[in-house]
């Protein structure tokens, strides 16, 4: 709980002075995302706290280093939630980081992402300069949208120092069920069920089974179970009975958090952000399916062209999430252009190269 | 090497009419009238030319062209931007995209749209209606404004509570940059590897670049929407009123609040059955499943009553529900038939400070002599102060101009910020330095360096340029990677 800003700044600055690198470190919760890092550790976990929570407003306001759970334990006494449900990753997870790297949970289509919820931010960009962007209300178009750019920008452009967020009320009452269906079948039953004006919050794909999560108003919830756990004949899912997910809570815990078994053990973990209707990738293996479609787990040795390829025939990127080789690159490559456009702006934010070299790209 | 000179008039409109049909490139200031201003019609300025393309290869033959000759271009849309962020350069082109009007695909399983910048936002949500789909933000001005220009300004609308502005809900765009680079930024998922270019594009203004083409999301249209209206005599109460919806936990579609004076000039003119007499109407629509929404209203009337709501009416059927909205939906013309001229300002401010600001305003107003109507997206405190005015006087535009310079300094004082959704254009540009210090002006500029380093898409607007910008940038250590038009390579 200490405002460490002008210490943070000050180490910015000496840095910048003596042409050294810095290796933006939060609750160091996400070292396995990214190329592998370089420079000194900065450290801004211990730059925390809750510097302002207006329930009645939806806004919170944080240091960069205040872990998620601190922000969780404040609004669940508030009856609120971080919407974008981000991944704790061991409970080390920060506001900040979770920001940079754009983290956001299987509610993420419903409840949007932590990019959607960014209100404004406090920023300490390659200059040593402390900037304040957006702020802390619902609605501010004065200026470019700098709070939202840093979100997946892995503190190439900064150092955030603190990120203003909307927050919502949670739902009244949640509950998941549970049907038998093979994953061709799976895309084609959760883009359907997300297009009926239902309280969806969740829809998962793993291991034959479709999870399809309500929440909202306990009439509605209830209503749609009754629906949906009957009314399939004739669909894909004819012979499947939807059936009441017990602990359902833990089950949706351990899918944002990565603690499910999809996740265990050393092979690499491909993340898909494609279309959501695409048919999967044309890859045998182990796969898990979650934000409706828009979002699809691969475990397993590839090369990233090949990847990439595929990614592309289904509308999106790809990236290498987990393990394998991080010395290389590990996002979907960027068009020529584009490319040297985030050169471009990385050099308005970071003229020295300062922060995270080579974390997000090889070239940046 | 790049011709930096520049042609005269006679030789531009030779090079576009070479590939765009005459009529469409124009150049007499009779044609040209209609393009002099945009929907913040006191600030006027003629173009040099105006040129209405209708290929993304043409649009791109107009900005190689411009580009090589340091010429400055103006993107526009229908036209209804409120801060003269259309407004043309006098010695520049208007790049008008309305001939882009065509809806490309609708995808109903995926819930999306590609669209051309030139279409309706009202056609978006028109054409998605067969497959029970709508598209969520919805400005006031729906019927004409384009989503390029929603995407431009970032616009929200009385839904955006729930369901957001703009930039929640694209997926992608198709743009030209300034010397007529393609460059495709986001993809059909829900987010693209690395910093998120989507976000900094949208509400941009039309200085990072020419949008031809936008992926939109579409959401499944609610079972059923029900609005309640409720009167209050202070201003105060009716503000506590909305804290209580939202601290019980219900997100309403819509919750919009007017004063006295919006109040009476929306019931004169639309008829909705305002009580004339109240201080304060609140509006909120609560939509959703059928049970939901049944479950909703019933805890909203009963919150507005503990609140001391004077009178508390639920819509009954569609057409109730529509007529209670076109009072607020009319507002603004309601507003000009009260008077000869109207201002329109946009601030936003944490709605517990409403309080506050509305009575600092009424003490403003009293002192410039000039009358206010407010209009007030209330869920997400974005205020819409009308102040009313008579251009004919002389001095008059001054004195409200300065009124309102003041309303959103009073806006950023109390945590909020100087513009909400209209954008900043040419006309909030002087009360930039209130939201924003030096240093952070110097980042905005650094951005617009990034992406247009000659400066000549929609010069003047949007951020002010810094005099001693150039000279900041000279103290760069290292040169700027070139951009691709300047060398082809880096
Ligand atoms: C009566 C009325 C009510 C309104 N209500 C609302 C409201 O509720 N909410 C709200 O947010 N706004 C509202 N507005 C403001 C306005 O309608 C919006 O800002 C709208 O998005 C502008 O769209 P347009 O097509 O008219 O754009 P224009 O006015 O033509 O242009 C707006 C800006 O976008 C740029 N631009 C346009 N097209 C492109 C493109 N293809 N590529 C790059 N840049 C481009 C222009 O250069 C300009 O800077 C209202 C306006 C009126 C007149």
């Amino acid at each position: 709980m200490a405002d460490m800003a002008n210490l943070l700044q000050q180490q910015i600055l000496s840095a910048r002075a003596d042409a050294r690198k810095l290796n933006i470190i939060g609750g160091n919760s996400k070292a396995f995302m990214g190329r592998v890092a370089s420079g000194e550790p900065l450290r801004v976990a211990g730059h925390s706290g809750i510097v302002s929570y207006q329930p009645v407003e939806l806004v919170l306001t944080a240091r960069a280093g205040t872990p998620l759970t601190e922000l969780v334990a404040a609004l669940d006494e508030q009856h609120q939630m971080l919407s974008f449900e981000p991944p704790g990753f061991g409970g080390g997870a920060t506001i900040g980081g979770t920001l940079a790297c754009n983290q956001s949970g299987p509610g993420r289509p419903w409840w949007s992402s932590v990019r959607d919820q960014v209100l404004g931010v406090r920023l300490l960009n390659g200059r040593g300069e402390h900037l304040r962007f957006g702020g802390q209300v619902m609605k501010n178009v004065a200026g470019y949208d700098v709070s939202r750019l840093q979100a997946g920008a892995m503190g190439s452009l900064g150092l955030i120092t603190e990120v203003s967020l909307k927050v919502l009320p949670k739902p009244a009452v949640t509950r998941t069920l549970v049907f038998d269906v093979a994953l061709q079948d799976a895309v084609a039953l959760m883009n359907r069920r997300a297009a009926e004006p239902k309280p969806l919050s969740a829809a998962c794909w793993l291991d034959n089974r479709l999870y399809l999560r309500l929440s909202g108003a306990r009439a509605a919830v209830d209503a749609t179970l009754s629906q949906w756990q009957g009314q399939h004949s004739g669909s894909p899912l004819s012979g499947s009975q939807g059936r009441l997910l017990e602990d359902d809570e833990s089950f949706w815990a351990a899918l944002r958090d990565q603690t499910l078994a999809f996740f265990e053990g050393e092979a690499p973990l491909w993340r898909f952000s494609i279309k959501s209707t695409a048919v999967n990738p044309d890859l045998p293996g182990n796969w898990l399916i979650d934000w409706g479609g828009a979002q699809r787990w691969y475990r397993g040795a590839a090369s990233m062209a090949q990847m990439q390829q595929l990614a592309e025939a289904a509308g999106g990127q790809v990236s290498l999430f987990r393990g394998g080789d991080r010395q290389a690159d590990v996002m979907h490559p960027q068009a020529r252009a584009l490319q040297l456009l985030q050169q471009r702006l990385k050099q308005s934010f970071d003229p020295d190269g300062v922060f995270n070299p080579g974390r997000l790209y090889s070239w940046m | 090497m790049t011709e930096k000179s520049k042609p005269d008039k006679a030789r531009l409109v030779q090079l576009f009419r070479s590939f765009i049909s005459p009529e469409y490139v124009i150049e007499d200031a009779e044609t040209q009238r209609p393009y002099e201003c945009d929907g913040l019609s006191m600030y006027c300025e003629m173009p040099l030319i105006v040129v209405l393309p209708d290929t993304v290869e043409q649009v791109q033959r107009v900005l190689q062209i411009c580009h090589q000759h340091s010429v400055p271009v103006v993107a526009r849309g229908a036209g209804t931007g409120l801060c003269a962020g259309a407004m043309p350069h006098a010695e520049g082109v208007v790049l008008s995209l309305a001939k882009f009007n065509q809806i490309i695909s609708i995808d109903p399983l995926a819930r999306t749209a590609r669209v051309q910048p030139g279409v309706r936002n009202l056609a978006i949500t028109e054409a998605a209606a067969e497959h029970g789909l709508y598209y969520g933000p919805d400005p006031s001005s729906q019927i004409a404004c384009t989503i390029g220009g929603n995407v431009a300004e970032n616009s929200g609308g009385v839904h955006c509570l729930k369901y957001g502005l703009t930039v929640h809900n694209i997926l992608s765009v198709e743009m030209l940059s300034v010397a007529g680079e393609k460059l495709s930024i986001g993809s059909q998922g829900l987010d693209s590897c690395g910093m998120d270019l989507m976000a900094l594009i949208t509400g941009s203004e039309g200085l990072l670049g020419i949008v031809t083409e936008v992926t939109v999301k579409l959401l499944p249209q609610p079972e059923k929407a029900q609005v309640v209206m409720a009167a209050f005599d202070s201003v105060q109460k009716a503000g506590d009123a909305v804290g209580g919806i939202i601290s019980r936990g219900i997100i309403p579609g819509g919750l919009e609040m007017m004063d006295t004076h919006a109040i009476r000039a929306a019931e004169d003119f639309a008829k909705a059955g305002y009580p004339r007499g109240a201080e304060a109407l609140l509006l909120c629509e609560v939509d959703g499943t059928a049970e939901e929404v049944q479950e909703h209203i019933a805890q909203v009337e009963s919150l507005f009553a503990a609140f001391g709501a004077t009178s508390i009416r639920s819509s009954q059927s569609e057409a109730e529900r529509a007529l209670l909205w076109k009072g607020r939906k009319s507002a603004f013309p309601a507003v000009g038939r009260i008077s000869p001229d109207y201002y329109c300002m946009d601030g936003t401010i944490p709605r517990g400070q409403l309080a506050h600001v509305l009575t600092e305003m009424q003490r403003m107003s009293d002192e410039y002599q000039l009358r206010v109507a407010n209009v007030f997206h209330a869920g997400d405190g974005n205020l819409h102060p009308l102040i009313l005015f008579d251009a004919n006087v002389p001095g008059e535009f001054e004195k409200t101009e300065e009124f309102g310079g003041r309303i959103l300094e009073l806006c950023v004082e109390v945590g909020g910020c100087i513009t909400g959704e209209h954008g900043v254009g040419i006309e909030k540009i002087r009360q930039m330095p209130i939201q924003f210090n030096e240093q952070e002006l110097l980042q905005f500029n650094a951005i617009k360096h990034a992406f247009d380093p000659a400066g000549t898409l929609n010069p003047g607007k949007g951020v002010p340029t810094l005099r001693h910008c150039q000279e900041y940038r000279a103290l760069e250590t290292r040169p700027m990677p070139a951009s691709t038009s300047d060398t082809g390579a880096a």
